[in-house]
């Protein structure tokens, strides 16, 4: 196995660019090691925006699209978090592809 | 406005070329390649089932691909056509959209 | 090509599904080029014919022969403007299957009826 993280004492595989091999692996602990790797501090808003994911992913077995996740979030939180703008804030790496990592989904089908 | 519909399954071994041909509109085109070739060749099970279709059809079979299976030689079912690569691309040109029943 | 693009030139895209969800590749293949094409804000339908109609069949359950529930995903297409749904009536007949088997809201059309769908379109993609 060539790429992995440390979580809890375990290693876990991933991908070439960091995506959990087992959706089965994940666990709020992936997030968080995942996130240090990127020098990024998970808030509640980021946890947010996980759950969301993992919740959808569960739903419908696909993680959303960006404008599917952009209209999802405002929908739940409010017009004002609706927006590509706060989405990035949190996720500058791209909310799709960074988030759903974190989320321990694999890459968001169209998304290059 | 037509369709060229293109079929590249034996019906000996898959269903498509019946799909196909129960759906399509009269003046869309057939062409068949690959494995389908086999049933252009007159003497086949499918001989009349094709012959019919040709009333209300254009048929065509690719030549490479007979040729490549030793049918060449054979006679075509009444209303084939034969077609090299080149006719291939005229077929698509000259067709609004192309389906292909994979 | 380019220009029209810029345009925003709108074609119709139908992706029509022949077979059953999980002995092939194919409809989840032709799912993901829907989910990723729907980004282009093209006119999309989708047409269910012969085993194609089992993708869409309610209960699908996965687990046992570990594959990916892909059927889950159908009910997203709405989120992704995905709304038009066809499906032919003859093969949900020779199936023993009826519209409330399916685990969508679609429209169900006549086999006759299927070359005239195919003929308003500009794009045709077959699974």
């Amino acid at each position: 196995m060539s790429n992995s993280i440390e979580v809890n004492g375990k290693t876990l595989a991933t991908d070439e660019e960091g995506y959990l091999e087992n959706l089965a692996d994940w666990e709020p602990g992936v997030a968080e090691v995942m996130a240090e790797i990127d020098d990024c501090e998970l808030s509640d808003n980021h946890w947010e925006v996980i759950n969301f994911l993992r919740e959808y992913y569960e739903e419908y077995q696909i993680a959303p699209a960006v404008r599917v996740l952009t209209k999802a979030i405002g929908k739940k939180l409010g017009k004002e978090y609706g927006n590509g703008k706060y989405l990035y804030e949190l996720y500058p790496y791209g909310p799709a592809k960074q988030a759903c990592k974190y989320a321990g989904l694999p890459k968001p089908t169209g998304c290059v | 406005m037509s369709t060229l519909n293109i079929v590249n399954k034996s019906p000996f071994e898959k269903r498509t070329l019946d799909q196909c041909l129960s759906r399509i509109a009269a003046g869309d085109a057939v062409l068949l390649i690959e494995d389908a070739v086999v049933v252009a060749a007159a003497g086949t099970s499918y001989e009349t089932e094709l012959k019919s279709a040709s009333a209300s059809h254009k048929l065509y079979v690719l030549s490479p691909d007979l040729e490549a299976r030793g049918l060449a030689e054979r006679s075509l079912v009444d209303g084939f056509s034969c077609v090299d690569y080149k006719g291939f691309v005229a077929l698509v040109t000259e067709h609004d959209r192309v389906h292909s029943w994979l | 090509m380019e220009e029209e693009y810029a345009g925003g030139v709108e074609k119709k895209f139908i992706y029509i599904n022949r077979r059953a969800p999980h002995g092939t590749v194919y409809p989840l293949e032709s799912l993901e080029t829907v989910l990723i094409g729907a980004a282009f804000d093209q006119d999309v339908s989708m047409l269910f014919i012969d085993d194609g109609v089992y993708q869409l069949k309610k209960d699908q359950s996965t687990e046992s022969i570990e594959f990916k529930n892909f059927a889950k995903a159908f009910r997203a297409l709405e989120m992704y403007d995905v709304e038009k749904l066809f499906v032919e009536a003859e093969s949900l007949q020779e199936r023993g299957l009826v519209e409330d088997d399916l685990l969508v809201d679609v429209e169900v059309i006549a086999r006759a009826k299927v070359s005239e769908l195919i003929d308003q379109q500009d794009v045709v993609l077959s699974f």
